[in-house]
């Protein structure tokens, strides 16, 4: 399992990742995919509905909204996903990954990150500290569901 | 009644590659468990240990999402169309022992 992707497109995650800090990001990951090999060609923003927590609420709640905020928490809004996953289609690319940022946080998935993962996609983290963009990493859930394998993210 | 359920990419590694599976059932719940009970390995990603639907799982009927029609008691027709939407979330842990 590999990942490849465009420094272009990595600096677009990271600014992404910079811009919404100290809330986490989220975006779609567009390409294809040969086998194990997969290949990004877009990352698309996509906004993280914890920012709207009436909305998010209703879709998948959270356990203790005291502790947990657009600030360590994302979701998709699942009719984003469907719009943007279509035009995608579209145009002949399909979603291989999701990305989302961990401000103030090391680029590692949380247990949090596991619970919710789907096997197959691929899983960038992108560390933010004090509002810089740091390490960014990729993952694959493993087929138990018990964790994630790092899947190498290499730079074109 | 024949109604046809709609799979993600990342779930047809255990539909044998196949897009879409057509089931006979009269609400939401029996698609889901004909699916299943035709693809085991679907099952542990799509409910919990104690059989509860995930709740990072949606499920559309058409554009609706069945949250918002009946859950999974929500009736269906023939010819209707299922859409297994996977929900895209996550996050920090709580407690961090960075640095
Ligand atoms: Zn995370």
């Amino acid at each position: 399992m590999a990942l490849s992707i465009e420094q272009k497109t990595v600096d677009a995650i990271r600014q992404h990742g910079a811009r919404d800090y100290p809330n986490e990001c989220c975006g779609m990951l567009l390409g294809q995919a040969d086998g194990d090999q997969k290949r990004v060609l877009e990352a698309v923003p996509l906004r993280n509905l914890r920012t709207v927590p009436a909305e998010a609420q209703k879709l998948l709640p959270l356990e203790s909204p005291g502790r947990e905020s657009e600030r360590n928490r994302f979701l998709i809004d699942p009719r984003e996903q469907i719009r943007v996953e279509k035009e995608a289609r579209a145009r002949g690319v399909d979603v291989v990954g999701y990305y989302h940022s961990h401000p103030d946080h090391p680029a590692r998935p949380s247990n949090y990150d596991r619970e919710h993962a789907w096997p197959w996609y691929s899983y960038v983290i992108l560390s933010v500290t004090q509002g810089q963009p740091a390490d960014l990493t990729g993952w694959v859930l493993t087929e138990n569901r018990e964790r994630f394998d790092p899947e190498p993210v290499e730079i074109l | 009644m024949p109604v046809t359920v709609l799979i993600p990419t990342p779930l047809r590694q255990y539909t044998g590659k196949k897009e879409s599976v057509v089931v006979e059932a009269k609400n939401v719940a029996e698609a889901l468990q004909q699916l299943t009970s035709e693809y085991p390995d679907l099952r542990r990603h799509l409910f919990t240990d104690d059989g509860k639907l995930r709740n990072f799982v949606n499920v559309y009927l058409g554009d609706e999402d069945i949250r918002f029609l009946q859950k999974d008691q929500t009736p269906l027709n023939d010819k209707d169309v299922l859409s297994i939407v996977p929900s895209i979330a996550g996050g920090a842990d709580l407690y961090c022992i960075c640095k």
